[in-house]
């Protein structure tokens, strides 16, 4: 398969960006946020709502059948094509591979895509019991135990015993927390220790309280435009690389045979698919950061293998190593990752590529936490499991 | 021509309160013996799907060719439980006539008698009778101490392969409010206590033994068991004294271990007396309930199929404490603890019908041409694609190997919160991911041996939603 045939590296560029504080934002509707997120990115690509072309929303939790009324109300982007989308935790990520398309088209120039969402107004304190289509086999599934399912599988495959696999997955928290303590606009900037995460009380075994994300409220926006113009909008336009989705069956029920819970077909191919339209050979090297779906510290386990940051069954040394971390060979979830910022699920995707974007600009919200010799990143978020997973990889220099 | 029983099964939660525990909770002493509680997933369906599937230790499902429930807990007031348990049993539509027996105590042996006709009128067939009960007595009442949960059931026909011919039936009826709940009631009420003894039990159950020897001709010498219903062991022991019955001769009918089990009582006890006995042996079940049923049944040389294969002493030593009485009122809607999350997903009445072949039968598929299984039944083949090329397999029956889980503290209800999310790999490769009940947390780990047990997941649509969960191994098999 090759995508783009006439090309794609470095044909696009994102030229603004915006993201809200995120956090339990109760005195802040969803319209709010979505003015908070958008007008930052505006402002940062000098422009108005009545320049933007196209709208893409991401956002899974509005009342069904809003469509893209909650951007329209918000800026009085009226007369536009604006659509949501609800894939998911990938939902933000496919909002921005829609803005992308359409101005690869050629459709138009200037493309927003914004991710909002008002998870605070349901009521509770995670995200609810039950997926799927059905109500029955479905029943008693939600977040936690669904991801927490690969961690039992994955230390039976790779021989950790139970404290290796929690040490493992306890050291994630550690070091996203960490990276979220330097961050102005997380939910959460408390630091802690290996032993703090690790005695934490269980959620959903062997994931403790701080394995899991919180449930924010949040938005971020990006303007794409055509990279031969992008300096019309400002002097350091982020270049878009190659992006990658794949979808997989909404329940594991559809996936009886050929899976070990362990790897995911969608996390596969969607990082195949965004290396090769990149031209990257071997990630582990040639990206020098990475924001990743930490919605569970499992989860990132499975991504380093999947995305091929480090080799299947190496995740443990990797990380104890320090491989990930800010001062590592290649820092993932520098701003502190899902864990501190929470994961309002339409947002989340682009709450990641603004934080790519700002350390390929070298204009991060805290100087301390800027990392050095960027050149290369990589943003992704993982719905399900194993539903459908997306990426998309920046790049501050044409080539 | 000989009628009788071909096959049968029992069923008892894997819950039970000490009776000391629960008057303790009052603020009492004393109490002897445990009361069998169904779990907050199970009810009299699933408890008698749990017996009805025993029964095909030694009948066949194929050869079943009706369904009769007993019960007067059943989910519904109005809708068939019978059909419901025929397609969890996985029996076929079009082949099985279903009935439900319901509101007498005595509807078990009412629904046996019911099926012992139906056996001579239509020789060869066989009839599946199932009795389950989960009664509820006031909190505080010596009924809420003395009922238990538990289901029982039969395979009636006729032939030479019978385990024990039912030879002799005899009934009386008695119009008395002695017990009774009206409808759409929580607690079985009951009149003054010594009017109840001696007017309603004490006086039917002489009246049909009286019956039932005169007619027969017949000592209670001739018995080698004797099952005695009551709904007490005071009760029960006036008509042994009155009759000179030894202890040798009476069959437990787990008052002490489980507790009055309503129209699962008579069958529970029949059944518990055929798993200890010999060919050649006569036993008396008498049952109440406004009334009295009273049989007399000669054991068979096929007795000898049920060598090793004894189920309730075996569900008896499988069962685990309740931690808290409270739980225990909480699961029935006595005292209802706080609810737990809204569950996201609407039910169907539509959708569940239409998929009941997955979800009620437990149906997978294997694919014609390339013989992957699968579940849920898959009109595309998820391993080599073909479209509509496969054949329905019950996965019911599996035994499964535990591939991976979790123990999830929040997804379940807050008087339940503990739920495992586990995926099951069964014989054929296939894996299924659903939810386990009944487990020992310290024993559950990836590799074990699982089951599937149909339970109750939830309400939603305002109807009883069921689908099947695993568990340790538990129910006997051949």
């Amino acid at each position: 398969m090759m995508y783009f045939k006439n090309g794609f590296r470095d044909d696009l560029a994102i030229v603004g960006m915006g993201c809200t504080k995120f956090g339990e934002r109760w005195d802040t509707g969803l319209e709010d946020l979505i003015i908070e997120a958008a007008f930052e990115s505006l402002a940062d690509a000098g422009i108005g709502p009545q320049d933007v072309e196209v709208c893409y929303f991401a956002n899974t939790s509005a009342p069904n059948n809003c469509s893209g009324t909650p951007v329209s109300d918000a800026l009085k982007m009226h007369g536009i094509p604006i659509t949501r989308n609800e894939n998911w935790c990938a939902a933000g990520h496919i909002a921005l591979i829609n803005a992308c398309l359409a101005v690869k088209s050629g459709m138009c120039d200037v493309a927003m895509a914004i991710g909002a969402e008002k998870l605070k107004d349901s009521g509770g304190g995670g995200m609810g019991i039950g997926r799927g289509l059905n109500p029955v086999r479905e029943t008693r599934r939600n977040a936690p135990s669904s991801f927490a399912l690969i961690a039992e599988a994955y230390f039976k495959k790779y021989g950790l015993t139970y404290e290796q696999g929690k040490t493992m997955l306890s050291k994630i928290g550690v070091k996203n927390h960490f990276n979220g303590s330097l961050s102005p606009k997380a939910h959460f900037h408390n630091v802690l220790t290996l032993e703090q995460v690790m005695n934490a009380p269980l959620i959903a075994s062997p994931l403790g309280l701080y394995d899991c994300c919180g449930t924010s409220d949040g938005a971020a926006c990006a303007i794409i435009t055509r990279a031969d113009i992008a300096k019309n909008f400002n002097d350091d336009p982020i270049y878009i690389k190659g992006f990658g989705c794949s979808t997989d069956m909404i329940t594991p029920h559809y996936r009886p045979r050929d899976f070990d819970w362990t790897s995911f077909e969608s996390l596969r191919n969607c990082a195949k698919m965004a290396y090769e339209m990149a031209g990257i050979t071997n990630p582990r090297e040639e990206l020098d950061l990475a924001e990743v779906h930490d919605c569970f510290s499992v989860t990132e386990v499975c991504i380093y293998e999947d995305f091929g940051f480090c080799d299947r069954g190496t995740a443990y040394q990797n990380i104890e190593e320090g491989f990930f971390e800010r001062t590592g060979s290649l820092p993932v979830n520098v701003d502190g990752g899902l864990k501190c910022f929470g994961h309002p699920v339409g947002a989340s995707g682009i709450r990641m590529t603004y934080e790519i974007y700002k350390q390929l600009q070298y204009k991060v919200d805290n100087p301390d936490r800027q990392i050095k010799n960027v050149h290369r990143g990589l943003s992704q978020t993982f719905g399900g499991p194993p539903q459908i997973a997306a990426c998309i990889i920046l790049g501050n220099e044409k080539g | 021509m000989k009628k009788g029983i071909k096959s049968l099964g029992a069923y008892l939660p894997y819950n039970y309160l000490s009776r000391s525990a629960l008057n303790k909770a009052w603020g009492g002493g004393g109490g002897k013996g445990e009361k069998s509680i169904a779990d907050v997933d199970e009810d009299s369906v699933t408890m008698a799907v749990e017996a009805a599937m025993s029964c095909f230790r030694l009948i066949p499902r194929e050869e079943i060719n009706a369904l009769y429930f007993a019960s007067t807990s059943g989910p519904y007031a109005e809708k068939s439980h019978s059909a419901l348990i025929s397609v969890a049993c996985d029996l076929q539509d079009e082949a099985v006539f279903t009935a439900d027996f319901a509101a007498s105590t005595k509807a078990g042996t009412n629904a046996m008698k019911a099926a012992l006709d139906a056996a001579v009128a239509n020789p060869g067939e066989h009839i599946l009778v199932a009795a389950a009960d989960m009664r509820n007595g006031f909190p505080k009442s010596a009924q809420e101490s003395g009922f238990g949960d538990g289901a029982a059931a039969v395979v009636i026909g006729t032939g030479d392969d019978l385990l024990a011919e039912v030879e002799y039936f005899t009934s009386v009826s008695e119009e008395i409010n002695d017990y009774w709940r009206n409808a759409g009631e929580k607690y079985t009420r009951h009149a003054e206590g010594r009017f109840c003894d001696e007017e309603g039990y004490l006086s039917e159950v002489r009246m049909v033994i009286h019956k039932l020897l005169k007619e027969t001709d017949m000592k209670m010498e001739n018995f080698r068991r004797v099952v005695l219903v009551a709904q007490n062991a005071k009760l029960q022991s006036k008509i042994v004294k009155k009759y000179g019955i030894t202890p040798e001769q009476m069959v437990d009918t787990l008052l002490l271990s489980a507790g009055d089990t309503g129209a699962a009582q008579g069958l529970l006890g029949l059944v518990n007396a055929l798993e200890h006995t010999k060919a050649g042996e006569k036993i008396l079940l008498v049952d109440y309930g406004n009334g009295a049923n009273a049989m007399v049944l000669t054991v068979t040389k096929h007795i000898s199929k049920l060598a090793g294969k004894e189920q309730i002493q075996h569900y008896l030593d499988t069962r685990a404490e309740l931690d808290s009485y409270a739980r225990f009122l909480s699961w029935r809607e006595i005292a209802s603890a706080e609810p737990g999350g809204a569950f996201k997903l609407p039910a169907s009445t539509a959708q569940t019908w239409r998929e009941q072949n997955i979800n009620l039968r437990l149906h997978g598929s294997t694919c014609k041409k390339c013989g992957a299984s699968l579940y849920p039944i898959s009109r595309v083949c998820d391993a080599c694609g073909s479209l509509d090329e496969y054949e329905e397999v019950r996965m019911s029956d599996h035994i499964c190997k535990l591939y991976t889980y979790s123990v999830d503290k929040y997804a379940g209800r807050s008087d339940a919160p503990l739920i495992i999310q586990a995926v099951a790999e069964d014989p054929t490769g296939c894996r299924i991911y659903s939810v386990m009940t009944n487990f020992k947390l310290d024993e559950t780990q990836v590799g074990m041996d699982v089951e599937f047990t149909f339970r109750k997941m939830h309400e939603l649509g305002n109807f009883p939603n069921y689908f099947w969960k695993l568990r340790p191994l538990r129910r006997e098999r051949d």
